[in-house]
């Protein structure tokens, strides 16, 4: 019973994990159709300038964490006009410039030595609290609630603005969009910003329960990719689902098999999903394309 | 720049123009003009072993590292041709390597046919993991080849197999230095004048169109799939024999041959030389390894200038150095006025 | 009478929409059938089943009486079942010739053919020239990104042709084609009938359709709603309701 409970409530925190990593690089693939392969290089590089920023230059918690925002967000903004922009549209070039800016960053990081127990960042709340006899600090449960929180926002902002409406219309359809008036670069500009952002949130969040370690940043492309290829792209519900089922199977994998088999789970979910239904599980368009 | 009211023009020179399809030559000097390139490459390829007593060894074995980044290069480069565009040829490399240690040891075979099965096994291998992704567009295939070799050396990591993180050791040499050169020049020939010569055939059209228009060839009665796999199983095989020879000239085979370097040097050689043309993967490997070798010293940095090289090239030459250069070759250019 | 592609009650659905429900079609050696319905009626979709793009939910495919409803695509055009695409989608990196090469590659043409590297090449040629490219102009050589939209059409025909088809599948043929551009086809299409090859014509023109087809299929919300004649077809009622605030042309 205990244990059941433990597994249930550490899967839903690795789940609410693996949502916030892959969220960025899922808005990014559904808002411009760009596969950032440089979101986890984005995403340890703001788990580092987040670090620098409270360790160094001794700011404020919650000043740090909005500059390395906001940071993330004007790299990614950077990162579509300088190197995505001139390769639109040749899918391979994207995923390439995008996959060689990634590596850029972390293996850079790894050569500047940054790679000792003196980089990790505070947790948001520290403490712990019981429920139900198992043991959990705070911040797991503040991981979990902003996953739920940020799912939930982007849900309503995909459905409720203007620009959401704009970029579903550019995910779905890019020459309607266009001639509905929808600018399609900034559009996509926005949508890299907005995922790099993401990843930024996410490396606050997620950062804390380790120390920042360069192979999360590969680590982080994986789990990104599992969870949009296994939830599909066109759907939150789809992100959110496969979250839940990657997130329990992790924790089951690495209490049953020990803890290096979680990655041999986003692999392997990656790899029966594509073959079995690439359209992921709540996914249609693969299935639409088909029609011709 | 010249004055103004004057523009630039260039023509095909004339025996290329003939020459494309139809072999019609007059002169020794015509022949030379197109044999020329060919020859010199041969030439380099062919005597650069046999100059041993004026390099030393360190720059031969630099010389192996580079014929084999030249084959996985020219892998990629066919890869990408049919539309398959591999982010990890460390997969095959590192399929080769295992697989011919795993041969030669717990086979106990000798170690060139040790070579030989580890290549093709590799290849068989590499191309049924990577089956499910072969009938989907896009990104999928980058996205799996991506993770593929990362999950293997996570679970050689994880379970100690095959060595664990030591490296799986005991696979015997094949026999010398220069043999092993030799073995993988060879390879190298056959690859790219080979696979140019199917790429440029019927069948390499075929190839082509896939990447065009999948749905379009399978409409023409064309079974993709199976054309897929066999560009993958042709494809991996240079990549899964540079491994499988490597693994000979180390002794032993680690996790490294799994590692990112792999992945993104070839790519980046074959993105710098142009894939258009599979000899331009290969001239961009020969030119992007010795320089890396050279600055050895600077570890990781070397994949940060490698990543580098790859953006810079994609956004500003995208045809590839080698492109540039041939068609430089092949035309004249000549000032006219407007 | 001989049929030699037949559909049974073949049903299918995209999330929740039924685009083909129950349709039932047969066609006969030498026809020419044309299906018209207005648009998102189920047309293309008929169309893909039968060329197996798409599994149907329920429903059979039956060519000359044997079940090919699981086969593939590919499979089916060695039989003989071609098809072309509303959009054309050529290969734009080769030359217009070369498209035509590709499916000269197949099996089926293999069969015909033999092997032979030029032989190939001169089949592509006398094929664009049957469907209206000029004898060593220059559109033939030029690469298909280049060429302009009624070329490419022909050109898709042209692939199709390469494919010696038994029954062929038109999707829109005449889509985007000026009339003059249209009216210079008919005759190709109906000696193709006449070599006692099958059309099955989907479109939106029906003066040219009218031209060729022996018989029409009319389609709403992915039902079948009428079949015939075109002049007896297209003066029933719920034929007209269906294409209601369209101008229906009368039947030639």
């Amino acid at each position: 019973m205990f244990e059941a409970l433990s597994i249930l409530l550490y899967g839903l925190v690795q789940s609410a994990v693996l949502l916030l990593i892959a969220l960025g690089f899922s808005v990014t693939f559904g808002i411009s159709g760009i596969p950032n392969f440089a979101h986890g290089g984005i995403y340890i590089l703001s788990g580092f300038a987040c670090w620098y920023l409270l360790r160094k230059a001794h700011w404020p918690y919650p000043l740090a964490v909005a500059a390395t925002v906001a940071l993330a967000a004007a790299i990614g903004t950077l990162l579509y006009w300088l190197v995505i922009r001139p390769v639109r549209r040749l899918v391979l070039a994207e995923v390439l410039a995008t996959f060689a800016v990634g590596v850029a960053f972390l293996e850079l990081f790894r050569w500047m030595g940054l790679v000792t127990y003196e980089f990790h960042l505070p947790p948001v709340l520290s403490g712990s609290v019981t429920i139900g006899g198992v043991t959990m600090d705070r911040h797991r449960l503040v991981i979990v609630g902003a996953a739920a929180g940020l799912g939930m926002l982007l849900w309503w902002f995909g459905r409720a603005t203007r620009t959401g409406l704009a970029l579903r219309a550019m995910a779905q359809e890019e020459y309607t969009a266009l001639a509905m008036g929808v600018h399609e670069d900034r559009m996509a500009a926005i949508g890299v910003a907005l995922g790099s952002a993401l990843a930024a949130v996410a490396a606050v969040l997620v950062l804390p329960l380790g120390i920042i370690s360069i192979n999360l940043g590969y680590d982080a492309i994986l789990v990104a990719l599992a969870l949009t290829v296994t939830g599909g792209t066109e759907r939150t519900a789809g992100l959110l689902l496969a979250a839940l089922l990657l997130g329990m199977g992790t924790v089951l994998a690495s209490m049953v098999l020990g803890p290096h088999w979680s990655e041999v789970i986003y692999l392997l979910a990656i790899v029966v999903v594509l073959a079995v239904r690439p359209s992921g599980i709540l996914g249609r368009f693969k299935e639409l394309e088909e029609r011709v | 720049m010249r004055e103004a009211g004057y523009r630039r023009e260039r023509l095909d020179r004339g025996i290329k123009v003939r020459a494309d399809d139809v072999f019609v030559l007059t002169s020794w000097r015509e022949l030379l003009y197109l044999a020329g390139p060919r020859l010199a490459a041969m030439t380099v390829l062919l005597g650069f072993p046999l100059l041993r007593p004026w390099t030393g060894a360190y720059w031969q074995t630099v010389f192996l590292i580079v014929v084999a980044m030249m084959l996985l290069a020219t892998s990629w480069a066919f890869l990408e041709r049919v539309g398959l565009v591999s982010l990890g040829q460390s997969l095959f490399f590192g399929a080769g390597g295992y697989l011919t240690a795993i041969a030669a040891v717990y086979l106990h075979l000798p170690s060139f046919p040790a070579v030989l099965l580890g290549a093709t096994a590799g290849a068989v291998v590499c191309a049924g993991l990577l089956t499910p992704v072969l009938r989907l567009r896009g990104v999928y295939f980058s996205l799996v080849t991506f993770a593929l070799p990362l999950l293997f050396a996570r679970i050689i990591e994880a379970t100690k197999i095959l060595g664990g993180t030591e490296g799986f050791a005991g696979v015997p040499g094949l026999g010398g230095l220069t043999l092993r050169q030799y073995l993988l020049v060879l390879a190298l020939l056959v690859t790219v004048f080979g696979l140019q010569r199917l790429l440029d055939s019927d069948h390499g059209l075929l190839l082509r169109a896939i990447r065009d228009n999948d749905v379009g060839v399978r409409a023409s009665g064309i079974p993709v799939g199976r054309w897929k796999f066999t560009a993958l199983l042709v494809g991996a095989l240079p990549a899964t024999f540079a491994g499988g020879v490597l693994a000979t000239h180390y002794h032993v085979v680690g996790m490294s041959a799994f590692s990112l370097e792999y992945s993104v040097l070839p790519l980046t050689a074959a993105v710098l030389g142009g894939s258009e043309m599979l000899a331009g993967a290969a001239v961009g490997a020969a030119l992007l390894v010795p320089l890396s070798e050279v600055l050895r010293a600077f570890g990781t940095l070397r994949v940060v200038a490698y990543c580098a090289v790859l953006v810079v090239v994609l956004v500003g030459v995208p045809e590839g150095l080698f492109a540039l250069a041939r068609r430089r070759y092949h035309q004249f250019e000549r000032w006219v006025p407007v | 009478m001989e049929r030699v592609l037949v559909a049974e009650e073949v049903s299918k659905t995209f999330g929740g929409v039924r685009a083909v429900d129950g349709v039932s079609l047969e066609v006969r050696p030498g026809e020419a059938l044309g299906i018209i319905g207005p648009n998102g009626s189920g047309k293309t979709t008929l169309i893909n089943l039968i060329t197996g793009f798409v599994r149907p939910d329920r429903g059979r495919i039956l060519y000359r009486g044997r079940d090919i409803t699981r086969l593939s695509p590919e499979g089916r055009v060695r039989l003989g079942i071609v098809r072309s695409f509303q959009t054309p989608r050529p290969f734009y990196h080769l030359p217009a010739f070369k498209n035509v090469v590709i499916p000269l590659c197949s099996t089926r043409a293999w069969e015909r053919l033999g092997s032979g590297y030029g032989r190939r090449e001169e089949v592509a040629l006398d094929l664009l020239e049957e469907v209206g490219f000029e004898r060593d102009a220059a559109a033939v050589y030029k690469p298909a990104a280049e060429l302009p939209h009624g070329y490419l059409k022909r050109l898709e025909l042209a692939r199709c042709l390469a494919l010696d088809p038994e029954v062929l599948l038109l999707d829109e043929l005449f889509s985007g084609m000026s009339p003059a551009e249209a009216s210079s086809l008919i005759p190709l299409l109906i000696r193709l009938t006449g070599e006692g090859r099958s059309l099955v014509l989907v479109e939106h023109r029906l003066v040219e359709l009218f031209q060729v087809v022996h018989r029409v299929v009319v389609l709403d919300f992915g039902r079948k709603i009428a079949e015939g004649p075109p002049a007896e077809v297209m003066a029933r009622e719920e034929v007209r309701r269906a294409y209601l605030g369209r101008e229906v042309a009368a039947p030639a």
